[in-house]
């Protein structure tokens, strides 16, 4: 990538954040101000599905615009021009400002780790209580699964993040794994429980999942 | 929808999904093409197949749009 790829805004930032100390330190302080309104923005808009409230919401919002500055500074020369610049610097901030507010869950958890809530299981799966009576037999099925098809390590992820309800980053964090990692082993539990249902003739199978 | 067509949703697996590590590495260029009105689904299909899935990347997706298109 050259300097010539790149739309006039996304150049003129590279080119100042790599200028002499005055002009630098002006770009700088310029991206710090913006990733900190784009924090509070974001922060305000996860607000009502976490416990962190007030001004913790607003130190939360400066600790991820100073996170992300410190490693957007840290990248600038990974920044290949495949968005505009911008962009990319929202994605460092957007992206702490997740893993914070996940951190944040568990001082005050409103399930523990580990509760296995069974009696929620048709509200997370989203089956009408007052059908429950008709879908007794699949939740049962689906919950034989989970206990002796799953490995322990999917068993206690899939109960934690659906059965509990326990947020993905929240999660994450707790058990000292990546986001992915966690999501890898609830796909894996999806699929494993879902094929199990199909074999017990509980759900057809489809043309994607034959894929 | 029928409590069983809702659990088939719910466990149905897309074997494009690329996670949330792939998703995540290419999420402002996804974001960008999407602001721009252009196909970022069809681009990245995978891409939009985890979004689709994975309730926590779709939030950083939602805050970054409405972070790059101030709305």
């Amino acid at each position: 990538m050259t300097a010539e790829d790149l739309d006039e805004e996304s150049a003129s930032w590279l080119r100042r954040l790599g200028a002499a100390e005055g002009k630098r330190l002006a770009a700088e302080r310029e991206l710090h101000a913006t990733l900190v309104r784009i924090a509070l923005a974001e922060v305000r808009r996860r607000s009502a599905s976490t416990p962190v409230t007030g001004r913790e919401l607003d130190d939360v919002a400066h600790q991820a615009a100073d996170d992300a500055m410190v490693a957007i500074l840290a990248k600038l020369g990974d920044f290949r021009g495949e968005s505009r610049f911008i962009t990319w610097a929202y994605r460092f901030v957007i992206l702490e400002v997740s893993s914070k507010l996940g951190r944040h869950y568990w001082r005050n958890p409103p399930v523990a780790l580990d509760a296995g809530q069974w009696e929620r299981l048709p509200d997370r799966l989203g089956i009408d209580p007052a059908r429950h009576a008709e879908t007794a037999g699949l939740l049962a099925e689906v919950r034989r699964v989970i206990e002796e098809e799953l490995t322990a390590h999917q068993r206690r992820i899939f109960t934690a993040i659906v059965v509990d309800g326990i947020p993905l980053d929240a999660l994450a964090e707790k058990l000292g794994l990546q986001r992915g990692a966690i999501y890898k082993v609830t796909f894996d539990a999806r699929r494993k429980i879902r094929r199990a249902l199909v074999a017990n003739g509980y759900l057809e199978e489809t043309g994607l999942e034959r894929q | 929808m029928s409590d069983l067509e809702r659990l088939d949703r719910f466990l149905h697996t897309d074997p494009r999904d690329v996670g949330c590590d792939e998703a995540m590495a290419v999420l402002h260029i996804y974001v960008d093409l999407m602001a721009a009105g252009e196909d970022a689904a069809g681009r990245y299909p995978g891409v939009a197949a985890h979004l689709a899935a994975c309730g926590p990347c779709d939030e950083n997706f939602t805050g970054l749009l409405q972070a790059v298109t101030g709305g």
